[in-house]
Parts: C-alpha cells; sequence; structure tokens
C-alpha cells in the first residue's frame, strides 16, 4: 500500500492556494471598463503591460506591410484570409472595428477580461486530457490483453480517478461561460445577438449551426461525455478491484468487454467533445482530423504522466516488479505517439497552408501572426527534442531522460492547448503571465492531490489479474 | 596452426542454449552457432557485441533529408523560382511545407535501403554466393555448434559437448 507522503501532499496544497491567489490577482487586475484599460496602460507607459502593446502593434503594422509585399504576388485569396482574419477576430464588427478605435478599445477589452477565465481554462483542461488520455491508454491495454502493462494498472487507475474532478470543472467552466450570467466572452457564439437575425451583429454562419452549437444541447453533451468516461472509470476500477479477491476470472473478463465497449464510445464523445470545448472558440472554422488532433495530444500526455508517476512511485521503492523493460515501453510509446501528434498537426496543418482557402486558412494566419513563437516552438517540444532523444533504446530505459522528455513533453501539449485556445479568446494579447501560471499551479496541486489520495486507496500490485506473472516478468 | 573445429549437433533450442553457455563457462572459443531459426538470448549468451546497425540507419536518414533539402532548396528557389499556383518560393522556409513529404520520403528511402545494403555487405549476403552451411540439417530442426580445437584438447572437448547434450560430434576441417 502506498501511503500519500506528507511532503507531496503540502506541496499540493502550497500549488492549490498559490495558484488560487494568483488566479484570484489577476482577476482582480483585470480592467472593468475602457477608461481603467486606458489608465492602467498609460501608467505603465513603456514599461511591462505598455511594452508588450506597442510590442504587439508593431508586429501587426509590421504584417500590415509585409502583407502588400508577399501577398501582392499571391492570389485573391491571400487578401480575403487575411482581412477575413481581423474579421472574425474583431468579434463581427464588420471589419470596421479595425479601423474604428472605440469599437478596437471595446475589443480589446473585452480579450484582456477573457485571459484569466481562458487561462484557467487552459488548465483546466489540460489536466482534464491527461487523465482522459490515461483512462483511453488503459482501455487499450485491457481490450488488447497486453502482457506488459499489468503491473501499471494501478497508477493508471490512480491517475484516472482524476477524471472526475477533472470533468466536473470543466463542467463548471463552461456553465460560468454561459452569456446569462456576463462573466467573459470565452465562447462567442453563445451571444444570443449573433443568432437574432435582428441584432445588428447577426452572424450567419452561427445562425447555420445553431442546431449543433446552443447553450442547452451543448452543456447536456458535455454531461454526456463526462458521463461515459466516469462510468467506465468507475466500472473498470471497481472490477479491477474485484477480481483481486476473486476466485475466478469473470470480473477481468467484464473488465474486457467494458473496455472494448468504453473505446468505442470514447472515440466518438472524445471527437465530439474536441469540436465542443476547443473548436467551437473558432466558431467559423472547422477541421475534420481536429478530433484525433486533440486525442493524440491527450494520448501522448497521458502516457508520459503515466512515465512520471511509475518513476516516482519507483524511486520510493513501492514499485520493485517494475522494471526498466516497462521502463523503454512506455518511452516507446511516448516516442511514437509524439511523432503521431506531429503527423496530425502537419497534416492539418499542411492541408489547409497549401490550398489556402480563406474561411478555413484565417485559423493559422492569427496564430502564425500573433503566436509566431508558441506556435512553431511547439514543434521543437513536442516532436524534434522527443525525437533525438527517445531514438536511442538505451536512453529510453533511464529514468531522468524519460523525466526530462517527459517534462519537456508536457509543456509542449499545455502549450499547445493554449495555441488552440487562446488565440480564439484573448488574440494577440497574451502572454505566459500570473493567470497562467496560476491556473497551471492550481491544478496540478489538484491533480497531485487527487491521484495520490486515490493511489493509497489500493494495493498498488494488481493480484489475480490472469496476466501479472507474465507482466511481472515482462523484460525487452 | 591447425585450422580443426569440433561441430556438436543439437536437436534443441534450449539444450543449445545451455550448451553455449556451459562452453564459454569452460573458456572455449565458440566458432559459430548455425540454427533454423533466432533463438532469442543466443547473442546475449555467445557474448557477441551489440549491433550498431541503427546508428548507420539514422546517419542514413540524416544523409537523405540534407539530399532532399538541398535538391529542393536548389531546383524550386534558387535555380527557377516561378510562381506556381501562387506558392511561395521566396525562401526556402516560406514553401516548406510542400517540401515536407518529400523530406520525409527521402529521409526514410536512404536510411531503409542503405540500412539495408550495409546489412547485406557486412553479413556478406549477395546472389550467388556460395551457402556456408555445415549441414542441412540446420536450416530444418537442428542447431549446429562450432567450436575451434586447440593442440591436444580434441577429446576433453568432444567430452564436455556431449555432456552439454550433443546428438552429434564431428571434427572437419575448418572451411571458412
Amino acid at each position: 500500500m502506498y501511503t500519500f507522503s506528507n511532503r507531496l501532499r503540502l506541496f499540493a496544497i502550497i500549488s492549490m492556494i498559490l495558484g488560487g491567489i494568483l488566479v484570484g490577482v489577476s482577476f482582480a487586475t483585470t480592467p472593468g471598463s475602457v477608461e481603467e484599460m486606458k489608465a492602467h496602460e498609460a501608467a505603465h507607459g513603456h514599461g511591462g503591460h505598455g511594452e508588450e502593446a506597442s510590442h504587439d502593434d508593431g508586429k501587426t503594422a509590421h504584417h500590415d506591410d509585409h502583407k502588400t509585399d508577399a501577398h501582392a504576388t499571391n492570389d485573391h485569396h491571400g487578401e480575403t484570409s487575411h482581412d477575413d482574419a481581423h474579421a472574425s477576430e474583431g468579434h463581427h464588427d464588420a471589419g470596421a472595428g479595425h479601423h474604428n478605435s472605440a469599437k478596437h478599445d471595446e475589443h480589446k477589452l473585452t480579450q484582456l477580461q477573457n485571459k484569466p477565465w481562458a487561462a484557467i481554462y487552459i488548465a483546466a483542461f489540460f489536466f482534464m486530457m491527461i487523465s482522459l488520455g490515461v483512462l483511453a491508454f488503459y482501455a487499450i491495454q485491457r481490450a488488447a490483453q497486453a502482457g506488459w502493462s499489468p503491473v501499471l494498472f494501478r497508477v493508471m487507475e490512480g491517475i484516472t480517478a482524476y477524471i472526475i474532478p477533472g470533468t466536473i470543472s470543466i463542467i463548471i467552466l463552461l456553465v460560468l461561460c454561459m452569456p446569462s450570467l456576463h462573466l467573459n466572452h470565452l465562447f462567442h457564439w453563445m451571444d444570443p445577438k449573433l443568432v437574432d437575425p435582428d441584432s445588428e451583429i447577426f452572424d450567419t454562419l452561427t445562425y447555420g449551426k445553431k442546431a449543433w452549437l446552443n447553450v442547452p444541447w451543448f452543456l447536456i453533451r458535455a454531461v454526456i461525455y463526462s458521463a461515459i468516461w466516469v462510468a467506465y472509470r468507475q466500472l473498470s476500477r471497481k472490477f479491477s478491484l474485484r477480481q483481486d479477491d476473486a476466485d475466478d476470472n469473470s470480473n477481468f473478463k467484464k473488465n474486457f468487454r467494458l473496455a472494448a465497449i468504453f473505446l468505442v464510445l470514447f472515440l466518438i464523445s472524445e471527437s465530439m467533445m474536441s469540436w465542443d470545448w476547443i473548436m467551437s472558440f473558432d466558431h467559423h472554422w472547422f477541421s475534420t482530423l481536429f478530433g484525433w488532433y486533440v486525442f493524440a495530444s491527450m494520448f501522448v500526455s497521458g502516457i508520459t504522466v503515466i512515465a512520471l508517476v511509475t518513476i516516482y512511485l519507483k524511486s520510493k521503492g513501492l514499485l520493485p516488479y517494475v522494471n526498466d523493460s516497462h521502463l523503454h515501453d512506455l518511452a516507446k510509446f511516448m516516442f511514437g505517439v509524439s511523432i503521431f501528434w506531429t503527423y496530425l498537426w502537419f497534416s492539418q496543418f499542411m492541408l489547409i497552408w497549401y490550398s489556402n482557402i480563406p474561411e478555413e486558412v484565417t485559423y493559422f494566419v492569427t496564430r502564425i501572426e500573433d503566436y509566431n513563437l508558441p506556435f512553431f516552438g511547439m514543434i521543437a517540444l513536442n516532436l524534434i527534442f522527443p525525437l533525438l532523444i527517445l531514438m536511442n533504446s538505451d536512453f529510453k530505459r533511464l529514468n531522468w531522460i524519460i523525466v526530462i522528455a517527459g517534462t519537456v513533453i508536457l509543456f509542449g501539449h499545455y502549450i499547445d492547448v493554449f495555441n488552440m485556445v487562446m488565440p480564439a479568446t484573448v488574440g494577440p494579447n497574451w502572454s505566459l503571465g500570473m493567470p497562467e501560471i496560476g491556473g497551471i499551479l492550481f491544478f496540478l496541486g489538484l491533480f497531485i492531490f487527487v491521484v495520490f489520495t486515490a493511489l493509497t486507496k489500493a494495493p498498488l500490485l494488481a493480484k489475480r489479474n490472469p496476466f501479472i506473472e507474465e507482466s511481472k516478468q515482462f523484460h525487452y | 596452426m591447425s585450422s580443426k573445429v569440433i561441430q556438436a549437433m543439437y536437436t534443441d533450442d534450449d539444450v543449445l542454449m545451455s550448451a553455449v553457455k556451459k562452453v564459454r563457462q569452460e573458456n572455449h572459443h565458440i566458432e559459430e552457432v548455425y540454427t533454423p531459426f533466432p533463438v532469442h538470448g543466443l547473442d546475449k549468451a555467445m557474448g557477441l557485441a551489440p549491433t550498431r546497425l541503427a546508428i548507420t540507419a539514422f546517419m542514413y536518414g540524416c544523409v537523405g533529408l540534407a539530399v532532399a533539402t538541398t535538391m529542393m532548396y536548389y531546383i524550386m528557389i534558387v535555380d527557377w523560382p516561378q510562381n506556381i499556383g501562387g506558392k511561395p518560393s521566396f525562401s526556402f522556409i516560406e514553401n516548406m511545407p510542400a517540401f515536407v513529404p518529400i523530406m520525409f520520403e527521402m529521409t526514410v528511402f536512404f536510411a531503409a535501403h542503405l540500412m539495408v545494403i550495409t546489412f547485406y555487405m557486412r553479413s556478406k549476403l549477395w546472389p550467388f554466393k556460395e551457402a556456408e552451411n555445415p549441414d542441412p540439417r540446420t536450416t530444418d530442426d537442428h542447431f549446429l555448434m562450432e567450436v575451434a580445437v586447440h593442440g591436444g584438447n580434441e577429446e576433453e572437448l568432444t567430452a564436455l559437448l556431449l555432456a552439454t547434450g550433443a546428438t552429434e560430434i564431428k571434427v572437419t576441417d575448418k572451411k571458412h
């Protein structure tokens, strides 16, 4: 049995409190009105935020120049897409907002007010996604009757315990995004004026999607997805624990069937979840492989966290039957799925870049213009570094290599979620500052607290699993 | 220097594995082991050095990537930067996404093919090569261990090999 070490518990609690304070402070310092925003900018003149703002202006100006150069040789699609990017970014002010300074200020204020919300949302989604990725990995191991992994089942079950607080926190955030609460403008399609034909900001595209994108159905779907995942996690855990004291393998077989059913439901629900919880931030944009792309991101983060938790528990001497071959296999998965993620990232990017269709390409235009470093830096973090460091078979057996690669991969996939959410919610006003770090710290603390509490609830070795002996003897 | 070898025949891979360990314990040099299929762990038991084929493949892959990059940079950007369907051919980086499929395939092509050729060369395999099989049964269901004979240890060695479970012992001149 594992006992939650006091030091780790303290770390988790401090992390949560510190994160909560940072998020609270960033909410408190968010400007409430345009005047406040202007006063804040003036006070900070040429330092801090002011510099950042002028830097952004410079960047936009540069791109405007660039547009006339580079796009001049391009066909008209380039120009249209560029304008379209600003229009959709400009919250449907029909392009006028770009030159209308009052509207521009209001627009910027909305983005600044969205910032702490988006930061929390990203962190909440990131940690929920890790535990969902582990749940999918766990179900695959069960359905495939893998012989190497049963010694890691309890670690995976511990991590998937976070699926409950994870989905709950996401649902709470989705509820708080409802426009009737007037808290933020994260999901812009929720604005009832957009689908009101009499409104001056009526948006035909959103109107066409309102059968899917409407608040009640959106929340019902969120509950359905969460229910599927939580139900599988709880049932599977129950059968797994029962198998420990059983006389036959009926619980094991139930778990096998359950995993097969779950995987079908998971792929459907995960795909739709990615449209709802991520893609609908850019509600004018659509991509068919988006569900897979989000899946690859959560899968690699999940496997990485399994490896990190395993290494931690092993360093405490709690997993004597886990050998470096198990870690080698996990590292191989980290390596392979990192490449898979990049394959999907590139497939999505390259197809859209190549055809350059205005309604699709705006997504990447805003990201390349405003998020250049995170957008392309992600490739270094999520592909090049793991590719080079985890290619060597000997390196995959070294704990410190896996920890370093894992940390980089996790940071890279946080940036991935950041890149998916931020451009549509805060536009060019992004930074990795107080709200973002606060959000990460808060949910990291919660994650550690929940996961390691769950790990104390059951022995770390599944006893009567038919494959447990093979798994203990596993060597590669 | 005599070039005599003892060839011991085995009919089971487990027996062969323990025989290999025993012979190595007694400090005899195993010239070669012939098996009809890969015996897991035999290389470790024989103390063979790990292969470096994967390292060569990595280097060949780098060559392939360099070839693809240089080729397309020269053809598409330097030599004749045409406007083809509005694709930006001003610099390599601007048009890079379009080159990635070729860069990837060339990397794989070079890594795979050159590694296979390296394998053939290092294993001395080619068409019309004379087979080096000491006994045709080793391609079917027999295992054969070849141990070098030094001076007068022939009888002692025969006894040792018989004790490890060899079904046949043959002393011949070394051919290869």
